[in-house]
């Protein structure tokens, strides 16, 4: 009683503060300020440049102060690509940089076993990815107000690109974990949580098999979940989560997972709010953000064919903005695409209507404020 | 000694919560132990670019000065977000105190203002002390530079003073021997001495300046100021391109107000340094305008300079804001957004120095919220980019913009 009377009465003083002061002094704000910023720019294959197409549109149409630094980056494509350096120079330099989809081979020509996408992240050691899964307004789905954030790490686990055939017949894929890169995600995940105010995490892991590799990231997660008293920390086993996430999905909050396990909690809790087209996400390092859509498809047979759903896309240059500080901007886009889903009037296919790529974007266009 | 550091680590985890604390507390944990001082520190929060900082308003005129550094932090489009605290003064446990260090633990850097600590129960110590002590924040320093045109009793002073944080005079050992007679401990260590002669040396090599003075009382306290002094003067050997001397601490207050500018940088055990800041501030332009840093080997936490609640002039708008600003700047400094901090700390020099605008302390007549204004004014002009969009309305803090109602 005594802890609600005092937040009631810690509201109140926050709020006449801020009306008495803060707004006071912004109440006859200077001019408006010039400056613009870069942001690198990598379309991917299959429908990544349509998409990116639409995101330029729509940027150009809200005058946002963005600047793009466009670079093509394929692995099925090598001949076309722009060197791995000159982009991660690119990166390193802006700190920002808004990316499609890269297709990946099953098989490799050059007989190495890492994936551009890999050697990217890498490179910048973009260790956590964050995938933002919530239930769009006017998406007709199974489920409806899931909000759920799945936090994961890319830079090590199953994807460490280590594989070895010890004798004929006899193939080795080392998964590796380590303390360092384990604490380091579970402290992401709980600063999250702390930041976007969430109440609980859950640790995704499968520690009754693989005892000492998940072992080592779950007593990492409940080492990191010490210092966080006024978050719940839960741990709970992949498949049975993958089962509750298909049956009951309101009951996660932020989710951390190894590498693998994310990657297909990404695309299960994707496919609950409406696909690959509508899901947005991030992977970031202690100092750049790589924004790209949250289920990782090329979609690769719409090619052309302008179907694609721009959203994912679109949220994704929205969250872009919002971490950049044009938050006015960010909002106006994101508000237009939230208005767009919820009239329902303009849909794509993969939404259940009709609607090209274009015309979805140009309803974006003429619904921002 | 891996094995070593295990079962060192096992055994402490062993042991209940509330015995683990009498036991050893974090400080001790940290560096009075060499086989747990190998503990890997926590990772910094630092993800995209941005960083997470914990705010600790405190009381009085805290909360008005944390809102002005939000507000300029938004408006200069600052890549660091805060996860405010607030310490209720009137509580009688340390819960809230125990989630703010921890919090400082994680995010490794903290900003705050002076938090009040009303109750008088022995066992609870003031909140500021403790926190010094559990973060081991074995260092404070206070940089003074006269801001032209600020009605001071000098001109022309810059100077540094460096302080012992942790031990000496506020280790708050007291205890009453028998019926009327009070003994009150104070403890100088070799080793806090030396880390703290260490530090003023090499923060003295590395901002270009020239001279140390070792501030103590040896002459009657021969042993604890002794051994500081002379582990200042060992330690001095190491770093002969700077000079040092000693000096008396009454002599050091007669001197700070005769003659200020004889004065570089000022190495004081933790008592004399509450004093010096205090006078040096007094000289230059009262408590409003000069901030504090207290550094430890993990953690830093930035505050205005001199410790005073200012009570009295909450919520009247009168406050001298650039105390909390430059603290932020500090901070600014310290997380490596050096463009952001020139910009913030241009803009202060500007508003006080060209467009004098002054609150009643410094004898002007403008109010809090006209400084910041100005100051914004300023902002607009400069350069920073990830600047926000002047017309938004949305609050930082407020994230629930990514959900759906």
């Amino acid at each position: 009683m005594s802890l609600l009377t005092r937040n009631v009465a810690r509201c109140l003083i926050q709020v006449s503060s801020r009306n008495i002061h803060s707004t006071a002094a912004l109440a006859n704000p200077p001019t408006k300020p010039q400056q613009r910023v870069k942001c690198t720019l990598i379309p991917g294959d299959g429908v990544g440049p349509e998409l990116i197409y639409s995101v330029q549109e729509v940027f150009k149409a809200a005058d946002v102060p963005v600047d793009f630094e466009p670079f093509f980056l394929s692995e099925v494509n090598p001949a076309l690509s722009a060197p791995l350096e000159t982009v991660v120079e690119s990166i390193n330099r802006n700190k920002i940089c808004l990316k499609g989809i890269l297709a990946t081979p099953d098989y490799s020509h050059t007989g190495e076993l890492q994936t551009l996408n890999m050697k990217l992240r890498n490179e910048l050691d973009l260790y956590a990815n964050v995938v933002h899964v919530a239930s769009l307004p006017g998406v007709k789905t199974r489920h409806q107000g899931i909000d759920a954030v799945v936090i994961r790490e890319q830079t090590e686990g199953e994807y460490s690109a280590q594989e070895h055939e010890t004798v004929p017949g006899v193939v080795e894929c080392l998964k590796v974990v380590t303390e360092a890169k384990s604490l380091r995600i579970a402290k992401f995940a709980f600063d999250y949580a702390v930041k976007h105010n969430r109440k609980k995490v859950t640790a995704i892991h499968k520690a009754n098999i693989m005892k000492l590799g998940d072992g080592l990231f779950l007593r990492s997660c409940e080492k990191m979940a010490k210092l966080y008293p006024r978050i719940q920390f839960e741990k709970m086993i992949v498949d049975n989560a993958t089962m509750q996430l298909v049956s009951n999905p309101h009951q996660f909050d932020v989710m951390v997972t190894p590498n693998l396990y994310g990657n297909i909690i990404d695309n299960i809790s994707s496919g609950l709010v409406g696909g690959a087209g509508v899901v947005s996400g991030a992977s970031y390092s202690a100092s750049h953000v790589v924004y790209e859509p949250g289920a990782r498809h090329t979609f690769s047979e719409a090619v052309g064919k302008n179907i694609a759903n721009p959203t994912a896309m679109l949220l994704c240059a929205s969250k872009m903005l919002r971490h950049i500080n044009l938050l006015h901007y960010s909002q106006q886009i994101y508000t237009a695409v939230n208005n767009v889903l919820k009239a329902g009037k303009v849909r794509t296919k993969d939404l259940g209507g009709n609607a090209t790529t274009n015309e979805f974007t140009k309803a974006v266009i003429l619904s921002l404020k | 000694m891996a094995l070593a550091v295990r079962f060192a680590k096992q055994s402490t985890e062993k042991l209940s919560p509330l015995l683990r604390r009498n036991f050893c507390s974090a400080y001790e944990l940290q560096h009075k132990n060499p086989i747990q001082k190998r503990i890997a520190a926590i990772p910094k929060a630092q993800y995209g670019g941005r960083h997470t900082v914990t705010m600790l308003p405190g009381g009085g005129i805290g909360l008005e000065l944390s809102n002005y550094v939000r507000e300029i932090f938004r408006y200069a489009g600052v890549p660091v977000d805060f996860e405010v605290i607030d310490i209720d003064p009137n509580s009688e446990t340390n819960d809230d105190l125990d989630y703010a260090i921890t919090s400082i633990k994680r995010n490794g850097v903290a900003i705050k203002g002076n938090i009040e600590t009303k109750s008088e129960a022995t066992g609870i110590i003031s909140r500021n002390v403790a926190l010094r002590n559990e973060l081991d924040l074995f260092v404070n320093v206070l940089h003074c530079k006269s801001y032209p045109g600020v009605r001071s009793h000098h001109k022309d002073i810059d100077l540094i003073v460096v302080r012992q944080n942790t031990e000496g005079e506020y280790a708050m050992l007291e205890h009453e021997s028998v019926r009327g007679v009070v003994e009150s401990l104070k403890i100088i260590t070799v080793e806090a001495s030396e880390r703290l002669s260490r530090f003023a040396f090499e923060y003295a090599r590395k901002n270009g300046r020239k001279k140390v003075t070792t501030i103590h009382k040896a002459n009657i306290m021969k042993l604890s100021d002794g051994c500081f002094l002379e582990t200042s003067k060992r330690i001095a050997k190491e770093y002969p391109d700077i000079e040092h001397n000693n000096m008396i601490i009454d002599n050091t207050c007669m001197q700070l107000v005769a003659k200020p500018q004889q004065f570089d940088v000022l190495l004081t055990t933790n008592l004399y340094g509450s004093i010096c800041t205090n006078v040096i501030c007094g000289l230059v332009g009262g408590a409003g305008l000069y901030s504090g840093r207290n550094y430890g080997d993990h953690y830093a936490v930035f505050e205005p300079g001199t410790r005073n609640t200012g009570s009295s002039i909450a919520g009247k708008n009168i406050c001298n804001p650039f105390a909390m600003l430059n603290a932020s700047v500090d901070m600014l400094n310290h997380l490596g957004h050096t463009q952001h901090a020139n910009a913030i700390s241009t803009a202060i020099y500007e508003t006080i120095v060209k467009d004098k605008i002054h609150t009643a302390d410094l004898g002007g007549t403008a109010s809090s919220t006209d400084c910041i204004q100005n100051v914004l004014k300023h902002l607009a002009a400069g350069q920073v980019s990830w600047k926000i969009a002047l017309d938004s309305e949305e609050d930082e803090s407020d994230f629930t913009f990514w959900r759906f109602a």
